[in-house]
Formats: C-alpha cells, sequence, structure tokens
C-alpha cells in the first residue's frame, strides 16, 4: 500500500502541476489579446489628439472584446478555484456531471493542441458519488489523455456517465477509427494506483475502442 | 523600408489586434493561425521577421522554428510565450530563434526586436550574395 499511495502522491503533484501550468498559458492568452485591445484604444487616442477622428462603432467593438476576454478569464479562474479546492477534503459527496464538465474543460486546451474537440454528453438523471474528488479527477484525466493518444486528429471525443447496477459508469468514446496504435499498458501502474483508493475498474474495449471506467456510487459502503 | 512581418499565432482575436498595432506603425503584416500555413507562406514569400507562439495545435512552435530555419536560414524568428522559462529561452536560441518575448509584451519592444530582425536579415542576406558572388569569380578564373 505504501508503493501506491508513492505513486499517487507522485502522479498527483504532476496532475496537478500539469493542470496549473495549462491554466496559466490560458491566462496569459486572454491577458494578451486584452493587452493588444487596450493599446489599439490607446492609439486611437493618440491619433484623435493628432486631429483624426474616432469611430465609435469601432470603439465600441474594441470595448467588447475586451470584455469578452474579462469573461473567458473569469471561467478560467473560476475552474482553476473548482480544481484548487476539490483537494480541500479527502472523501465527499459530488456530483458526477460537474466533475466531468470541470475535467473536460481542463483539458480542452491539450485536446485543441492535438486538435481534437471534446463533448461531454448531458447526463440522463443527476448523478451522485461519494469518492476521492482529486483522485477522481487524476484518473479522469489519464484516461482522458489516453484516449486523445488514440483518437485521430479532427475527431470528437465523447465523455458519457450512467448509473450501473452496483455503480457508475464512464465511457469514454471516439476513437472507433483511431490510429491503430495499440495500448501496451493501459491501465499502467499510476491508473491502477488510483483505482486501488477510488475501487473502481478500468477496461479499453479493444472491439468498441471505448474506455470504460466504472466506480462504485459510495466509496464508504 | 517598411518591414514585412508575419504574425503566427492560434488566438484570432490576438493577431487581429496585434496586426492592426503593427499596420499603423508602417509595418506589412500577413496572419495567421496555423503552423502548417505559416510554413508555407514562408516558403513563398518573403519576410523579415516571423512573429510565433511557442505553444500551437498541429505543430509545437520549436518544431515550426526548426522548419523554418531549415527552409529559409535567413529569416529572423522571435518567439512569443505565456511562459519564459531560461531552459526553453537557451533551447530556442539554440534552434536559431533571435529572440524570446513572454505576453504579454509591450509593442515598443516587439518593434524595435523586428527592425533589428529586418536588419540583421539584410546583412545575412548580403553576405549570402557576396560568397555567391566570390564563388562566381574563383570559377571562373577571374
Amino acid at each position: 500500500m505504501k508503493g501506491e499511495w508513492e505513486i499517487l502522491g507522485q502522479e498527483g503533484f504532476q496532475f496537478f502541476g500539469k493542470m496549473s501550468a495549462s491554466i496559466s498559458h490560458e491566462i496569459k492568452n486572454t491577458l494578451a489579446i486584452i493587452n493588444e485591445n487596450a493599446g489599439l484604444l490607446e492609439d486611437f487616442t493618440i491619433m484623435a489628439e493628432k486631429g483624426l477622428p474616432l469611430n465609435p462603432e469601432r470603439l465600441k467593438g474594441l470595448a467588447g472584446k475586451i470584455c469578452v476576454q474579462i469573461r473567458r478569464a473569469d471561467r478560467i479562474i473560476k475552474n482553476l478555484n473548482r480544481f484548487a479546492h476539490s483537494a480541500d477534503e479527502r472523501v465527499k459527496a459530488v456530483d458526477l456531471f460537474e466533475i466531468l464538465e470541470l475535467v473536460t474543460a481542463l483539458s480542452e486546451r491539450f485536446a485543441a493542441r492535438r486538435s481534437l474537440t471534446l463533448a461531454l454528453v448531458p447526463l440522463p438523471e443527476p448523478l451522485s458519488l461519494t469518492t476521492y474528488p482529486f483522485f477522481l479527477e487524476n484518473l479522469l484525466w489519464l484516461c482522458l489523455d489516453f484516449v486523445m493518444a488514440q483518437a485521430q486528429s479532427g475527431k470528437t471525443i465523447f465523455l458519457t456517465g450512467e448509473k450501473r447496477p452496483g455503480g457508475l459508469q464512464i465511457r469514454f468514446t471516439g476513437i472507433e477509427n483511431g490510429n491503430g496504435n495499440r495500448p501496451s499498458d493501459f491501465p499502467s501502474p499510476r491508473e491502477k494506483a488510483l483505482l486501488g483508493v477510488l475501487g473502481g475498474d478500468l477496461h479499453f474495449d479493444v472491439f468498441k475502442r471505448e474506455v470504460v471506467l466504472t466506480l462504485p456510487q459510495d466509496l464508504r459502503s | 523600408m517598411s518591414e514585412k512581418v508575419l504574425l503566427v499565432d492560434d488566438e484570432g482575436d490576438f493577431l487581429e489586434a496585434l496586426s492592426q498595432r503593427m499596420t499603423s506603425r508602417g509595418m506589412e503584416v500577413t496572419t495567421t493561425t496555423s503552423a502548417r500555413e505559416a510554413i508555407k507562406k514562408v516558403e513563398e514569400g518573403s519576410f523579415d521577421a516571423v512573429i510565433l507562439d511557442l505553444m500551437m495545435p498541429e505543430m509545437d512552435g520549436l518544431e515550426v522554428l526548426q522548419t523554418l530555419k531549415q527552409k529559409k536560414p535567413e529569416i529572423q524568428v522571435i518567439l512569443l510565450t505565456g511562459h519564459a522559462s531560461v531552459a526553453k529561452g537557451i533551447e530556442a536560441m539554440k534552434l536559431g530563434a533571435m529572440d524570446f518575448l513572454e505576453k504579454p509584451a509591450e509593442i515598443k519592444e516587439l518593434t524595435e526586436k523586428i527592425k533589428k530582425a529586418q536588419a540583421k536579415k539584410m546583412i545575412l542576406v548580403e553576405k549570402h550574395n557576396e560568397e555567391k558572388i566570390q564563388k562566381i569569380l574563383v570559377d571562373r578564373g577571374w
């Protein structure tokens, strides 16, 4: 068990670091856009001081673009906040869709870099589970990372969740016509360590080419 | 002579605003959100400087840098990044980047670096032409 917790600790740090770095990059991008649009406003002001007429529509447009980026940055920070708070309590009741939504949002930038789209399918009913939120997010990320590596560029990866006898099931699909790579080691020791602490099961269905994660609805029972 | 600049970044809104600011400062600006298209434009056109985002879909910025330098060794590439670590900076310089800036960048600083890029490229092109002329003279025994 000590070995598993060492893996969990190392993997947890790497996961947290990776997501934090990605979030900081995205915030920098929004700041860069705000910076350039604010700079344009300044340029127009200088031109107006030299006698060139100001175009109100253009100014309105620039103000609108700045607001769009501020709202974008706010969403990014909200996700960072939710992610950071997922480590507050070890075991707690969480809404499955909210967790899937958060991990999808955190993973979008990585998907975009591989020219992939992520799509979270609405759940047929509200589902909650009592588990380790941070470890679950870590495992969901590892599943997504694996599926993204299998998928062809330009495709959409779908995440779905549903209630099953004995627990909940999360499926990752969209690699039906994948790049043909055979997964050499999945689940690897990292996923196995997380599955151990979450009480779950994970397998890659080679024929349907989907990843299926099964979890107990209440880790304490 | 106005500087010819290619801006490469996957954020369209960033490209739009920056290209307007550069154009109002007398530069001739081309933009693209695609790394592969950037390589094609450099092959087909002539630019004094390429302002290149380090983190892009399709291809990593350093990979794009390497490809651009292979196709046009005299091209001057200025990398833009959200996080300018010393390690990344060194790696970029080793691969031939002219400079490495962190976003958001000051337009004044960027403009000065583009002017330097134009001057550097002109020196390289002149040197290359001189070498070609020397070779012709030597080959023909003049």
